[in-house]
């Protein structure tokens, strides 16, 4: 099936099975491999997206899904060298270890923001609810993502 | 995962969604939001040949005031519930419990008429929607058709819908100040609940359904009774396991349901009263 | 000259690429041309927990769209290969005559695309005879049915076969006032690395090249060239980013030693990535022992006697889990107690279950939970404060190495520091009063306090030593080569830290070369919190080489006494003492030496002993007593790991640990049904933790510097899940135990503590 999605500010077309999975066409299909896979089940939200400015698993969409939208991946957050507030913030509160949740869950704490722009720090745990992580225990991710709503 | 190899058709309209569907028949499956469906389709659970892709079907997302009830267009998506202004003035317990569903992705995606269609008893919006004495309006190929809530859920993951009938309008009785309650019992936030309450209440009136306390969503009748009958809280609480089957699972015995039931629907009484 | 920049702050020089475009973990490796081309591998696993194997219908699955090859273990002509550590114990990579566990895999697949892989899988069809499933570890071992027959039992190993003594049974407690017995489960938990298991292969003019996310690629590439009948030298493994390891990527697997093999028969380069529900099948897991504790003292508090018998469930494969209780739990069973008589027996066994490895901690928090449960148990039974039972029982602060009656010696111990530290910090008195208040005022949510003080061993993992080699380039950068392994840690910012307070070279010229056994053929990797104190050390003691190298030759070209030469490491520059206009830098320093190859340096640094890090938690909890829901509301952690090289790094590795410890004491748990089927296959089922549940970690920092090497450190790496796993089921008891409650299993679910409170069960 055709199709043609916007992703990170640019019309990319593409060719797919119906069945494949939103994440694997940004993976395989466009390489952008910064967004990863971590289950099966829509859980662990390593898959994270924005579609049409919102947070989405791209585990649990169809490419064919998102016909016509506009995705922002990991790699479309960084202006140049400068990076985004919220990368800022997890590079400066160690919001990350082993990395593999990480551009998922960058990309659910600016969502997380943009609905709640002064959350509180339990505010940001349940709005982190979809998000896993073995490395951090959440501790440096729930700072970091105050730190980014101060900032 | 992947799921296995199917058709995708992508309805512009629900007229042009329920013809598609009619052609195939049980082979097809509607798709909206996707986050019941897809998941399912991922571990190969679910394998049908053809989906059809409803979820641009426009004027199925709305929240609309008609007079005593709010309309809800069966797309509207989980956190258009949460966030609607309308919906927290009348109905505010199902906009409460959508922002209980999942978490926040799978919110932006998942519809009220995706999970109510999917009949999940775990899910939390049946039940809260059963709980209101909601009407779901259903399109087939020879029209639309109301269906009561409490004639909806026919068994786990069954509806009183026909293969080829999509559900296009939920209408949820305003609650006009009653008091409310969402209680979700999980382990960890993301999960579903092992026992949910959707209640409200109003003076001798009281609407209690239960989440994940048999193969339907469960209406907790005796309770409901009980109350407009002038019963106390706790009495009426003891009740609350009357009309369900609930299961043994991993996380709890059908036991330890029927207790967390009685202890859940009682708080929910309480904060409904105050 | 600026100070020290060892013990300071510093953020890891690793984020700007995890934070803009994403690790390049195994299966990221789009661009790698070695790899074009590649095929897809997918494996076909048992669905059954124990059967023999009648036959196997690989035709339809061959016939599918895009089936390149399908080969079962017959095809392959493979052999029961005997295990490492017990050579009784044999099976193929492939399943041949028998499967032992639900997700054991039994025939490869290769295709073109992965989703035609998974669709083949779909079409394998396997006759099994079906034999009793023995999941259970205490029912495997009375078990007249035996997984592996020729072992002739279900219990593998002993400690009684090792020449260690029996337990003595009840006679052991004479004399004591007191004696308490307590049936123990440290349940089976799944490491859960956010990246699952993955792979690629490619055969490069007659070598295998193997790219693995592992945790140490020397070991993966010798155990990967013996299971092909290869030299070691014929094999490079390479180690990309890896997503987290937690001691399950250590090795490497029958599915990854395959593929070698595979990619040899199709004569193309393969990938291979297992997905979430098979990782949680087929990845390693952890803990799974029963300990059957006694413990025995004075009606005032001093434990006079202590024995355990740990049941270890091996799963169906005698994986490093087999060896862990008789080497790592009984080593460690007493704890910082100084107990006069201990005696532990350990057992291991095989079971229809996933194969258990290490898991953060390994062996050791199976230990501190028996003895902190024990400890808890006997405080209970004398009516006497957790804390104080405890305090009355530590070993005093130790600065030469200390024996216990186990026979382990640990170097440095200070543990009632520690254990005040942690409760100043918890305001263990207000605690105490609020609990009074709500128990009195009989309070739906009763607070629980859970106090847990340890002691561990840390780089105790074979070979004892690291590997360093520095190289200076011509322009002036440090080459670090490291035998250990990063997989979260942040050994780049680390061992750069390390670098460059030797050298004066700025961290950002120091670059980090790990994993790829072309380029660092020997080396430990990273496990058993070994990484700091042998790797880091090294490259500390080879930088000082560099330094001293680097002096000769500056010697040579400023005409002067090596003696007389000083580095300024401010500006990376040597010169003579007293005259600092006349330089030479790092840059010219290499050039100048490039006749005499190069400016670099290489050893191994050998460790005499393991440290032994401790520390103290405390956990508080709210339960609901009506349904029996636990919030965690409190976590102080005080670890001790030695001096401190980056409290940025030591707070992240405390802060994990203490999650993944809170989620084993509140949630997680692998379970199987009645018929041996996983039931916790993929993250929706399996409590995996997350934020929601976790509270602040509250850290609190001390050091006591080890002697057993020159930076003093210890590992932390494992610490916070050791210290916090019995806290936190300590405080759900604690919060309990006035309504008569002793014990709760772990994990603390709702359900459990519900029972506990109604005494059903």
């Amino acid at each position: 099936m055709k199709l043609s999605i916007k992703v990170n500010g640019v019309s990319r077309d593409g060719d797919v099975e119906p069945r494949t999975l939103l994440v694997q066409y940004i993976r395989e299909h466009l390489g952008l491999t910064g967004t990863n896979i971590g289950c099966d089940t829509s859980s662990c939200g390593a898959c994270t997206v924005h579609m049409n400015g919102e947070s989405v698993k791209s585990c649990t969409m169809l490419a064919v899904q998102a016909d016509g939208c506009e995705v922002l991946t990991i790699e479309g957050l960084a202006k140049g060298d400068e990076m985004h507030p919220m990368q800022k913030a997890f590079m400066e509160n160690h919001g990350l270890q082993c990395g593999y949740c990480t551009p998922g869950m960058v990309m659910a704490a600016i969502g997380l923001l943009k609905e709640n722009p002064s959350p509180t720090e339990e505010d940001v745990r349940i709005g982190l609810e979809g998000n896993l992580c073995r490395c951090t225990g959440y501790h440096n991710i729930v700072k970091s993502v105050l730190a980014a709503a101060k900032s | 995962m992947i799921p296995a190899p199917f058709d995708y058709k992508r309805a512009g309209s629900a007229a042009e969604a329920i013809s598609i569907v009619s052609q195939y028949g049980d082979d097809a499956k509607f798709l909206a939001g996707g986050h019941s469906l897809l998941p399912l389709m991922k571990l190969r659970l679910a394998q049908p040949a053809v989906l059809v892709d409803i979820a641009r079907v426009n004027d199925l997302s709305y929240i609309r005031d008609a007079g005593d009830h709010i309309a809800i267009g069966a797309l509207t998506r989980h956190t258009e519930l949460e966030h609607s202004s309308l919906l927290q003035q009348h109905v505010p317990l199902l906009s409460h419990a959508a922002s209980h569903v999942g978490d926040p992705q799978v919110r932006h995606r998942g519809t009220l008429g995706g999970s109510i269609a999917h009949a999940d008893p775990a899910s939390d919006l049946p039940a809260t929607t059963l709980a209101l004495g909601a009407t779901y309006v259903a399109q087939g190929p020879n029209g639309t058709r109301e269906i009561a809530a409490t004639d909806f859920y026919k068994g786990f993951l069954e509806s009183a819908l026909a293969a080829d009938e999509m559900l296009t309008e939920v209408r949820v009785p305003k609650m006009d100040g009653a008091g409310w309650s969402f209680q979700k019992f999980n382990r960890r936030a993301q999960d579903w609940a092992i026992v949910g309450v959707a209640a409200w209440r109003k003076g001798s009136n009281a609407g209690v359904a239960l989440v994940n306390m048999g193969s339907t969503p469960v209406l907790a009748t005796s309770v409901n009774n009980a109350i407009s009958q002038g019963s106390s809280v706790e009495d009426a609480a003891r009740l609350a396991s009357n009309e369900a089957e609930p299961q043994d699972d991993m996380n709890a015995s059908a036991d330890y349901r029927r207790h967390l039931a009685s202890v859940l629907v009682r708080r929910a009484l309480e904060q409904s009263s105050c | 000259m600026g100070g020290s920049i060892l013990g300071n702050r510093v953020l890891r020089k690793e984020d700007p690429k995890f934070l803009t475009v994403g690790g390049k973990y195994v299966d990221d490796l789009l661009d790698e041309s070695l790899l074009t081309g590649a095929l897809h591998v997918t494996y076909a696993r048992s669905t059954v927990a124990h059967g023999k194997i009648l036959s196997i219908d690989t035709s339809d699955a061959a016939s599918m769209p895009g089936i390149v090859a399908v080969f079962t273990g017959a095809n392959l002509g493979l052999t029961p290969q005997p295990a490492t550590f017990n050579p009784m114990v044999a099976r193929s990579a492939l399943a041949m005559d028998k499967v032992r566990y639900v997700g054991e895999p039994i025939v490869a697949i290769i295709s073109e695309t992965r989703e035609q892989g998974e669709d083949a899988a779909e079409m394998v069809i396997v006759d099994y005879d079906i034999l009793e499933a023995l999941t259970d570890l205490e029912q495997a071992l009375t078990s007249s049915t035996h997984i592996y027959e020729s072992c002739g039992s279900n219990a593998v190993f002993d400690t009684t076969a090792l020449g260690m003594p029996d337990n003595t049974g009840d006679a052991f407690f004479e004399g004591c006032e007191v004696v308490v017995k307590q049936r123990v489960l440290n349940q089976r938990v799944a490491p859960c690395p956010l990246e699952v298991r993955g792979a690629a292969v490619a055969w490069v003019d007659g070598r295998l090249y193997q790219w693995l996310s592992t945790q140490h690629a020397q070991g993966a590439r010798d155990s990967i060239a013996a299971a092909n009948g290869l030299d070691a030298s014929q094999v490079r493994v390479i180690t990309p980013d890896v997503g987290g390891g937690f001691g399950a990527k250590i090795g490497s697997y029958p599915e990854e030693q395959l593929l070698g093999r595979l990619s040899k028969e199709v004569g193309m380069p393969l990938r291979w990535r297992e997905t979430r529900s098979e990782s949680m099948m087929a990845l390693g897991h952890g803990r799974a022992q029963v300990q059957y504790l006694t413990i025995g003292g004075t009606r005032d508090g001093h434990v006079t006697a202590y024995q355990m018998h740990v049941l270890q469930d091996c799963g169906a494969w005698f994986d490093m889990g087999a060896i862990l209780a008789p080497f790592m739990t009984r080593p460690m069973s007493s704890g910082v107690y100084a107990i006069p008589k201990i005696e532990c027996r350990t057992t291991s066994v095989i079971t229809n279950t996933t194969p258990v490895v290490a898991y953060r901690g390994a062996g050791r928090p199976e230990a501190t939970a028996a003895i902190e449960r024990a400890m808890d148990l006997f405080a209970a039974e004398i009516g006497m404060d957790a804390a104080e039972v405890r305090r009355k029982n530590l070993i005093p602060k130790f600065d030469e190495p200390h024996t216990t009656v186990i026979g382990q010696t640990y170097d440095v111990g200070d543990y009632e520091v520690a254990l005040d530290k942690a409760l100043n910090a918890a305001n263990y008195e207000e605690l105490r009063a609020e609990q009074a208040r709500r128990r009195s005022s009989g309070d739906v949510k009763q607070l629980g306090i859970g106090v847990s003080v340890y002691v561990e061993i840390t780089g105790g993992v074979p070979p004892m030593g690291e590997t360093a080699k520095i190289e200076i380039t011509d322009d002036g950068r440090a080459i670090v080569y490291t035998g250990t392994s990063p997989h979260g840690q942040g050994h780049a910012t680390a061992w750069s830290m390390l670098t460059s307070e030797q050298t004066g070279i700025p961290m950002e010229n120091v670059e980090l070369v790990w994993g790829d056994t072309d380029l660092v053929p020997s080396g430990g990797g990273t496990m058993g919190s070994r990484s700091l104190q042998q790797g880091g050390v090294a490259v500390f003691k080879v930088a000082g080489q560099v330094v001293d190298k680097a002096k000769a030759i500056a010697a040579r070209l400023l005409e002067a006494n090596e003696e007389d030469i000083v580095l300024d490491r401010d500006r990376g520059a040597f010169h003579v003492a007293g005259t600092p206009a006349v330089a030479k830098t790092w840059a010219e320093l290499a050039v100048a030496a490039k006749a005499d190859g190069g400016l670099k340096h290489e050893e191994m640094h050998s460790v005499a002993s393991a440290t032994f890090p401790f520390g103290a938690h405390v956990s508080v909890v709210e339960v609901d007593t009506e349904t029996g829901k636990v919030s965690l509301i409190k976590q102080i952690a005080c670890d001790d790991a030695g001096k401190v090289l980056n409290p940025l790094l030591l707070d992240g590795q405390i802060h994990g640990g203490v999650a993944q410890g809170a989620a084993q004491a509140l949630l997680e748990e692998v379970r199987y049904d009645a018929d041996g089927n996983p039931v916790t296959s993929n993250l929706a089922d399996y409590a995996f933790i997350s934020a929601a549940e976790m509270p602040d970690i509250q850290v609190v920092h001390m050091e006591t510097p080890t002697f057993v090497n020159p930076l003093g450190v210890k590992g932390i790496g494992e610490s916070g899940t050791i210290g916090s796993t019995p806290a936190v089921q300590s405080a759900v008891i604690d919060a309990l135990s006035h309504l008569g409650v002793r014990h709760i299993d772990m994990p603390c679910t709702p359900m459990r503590v519900w029972e506990a409170l109604h005494g059903r069960k």
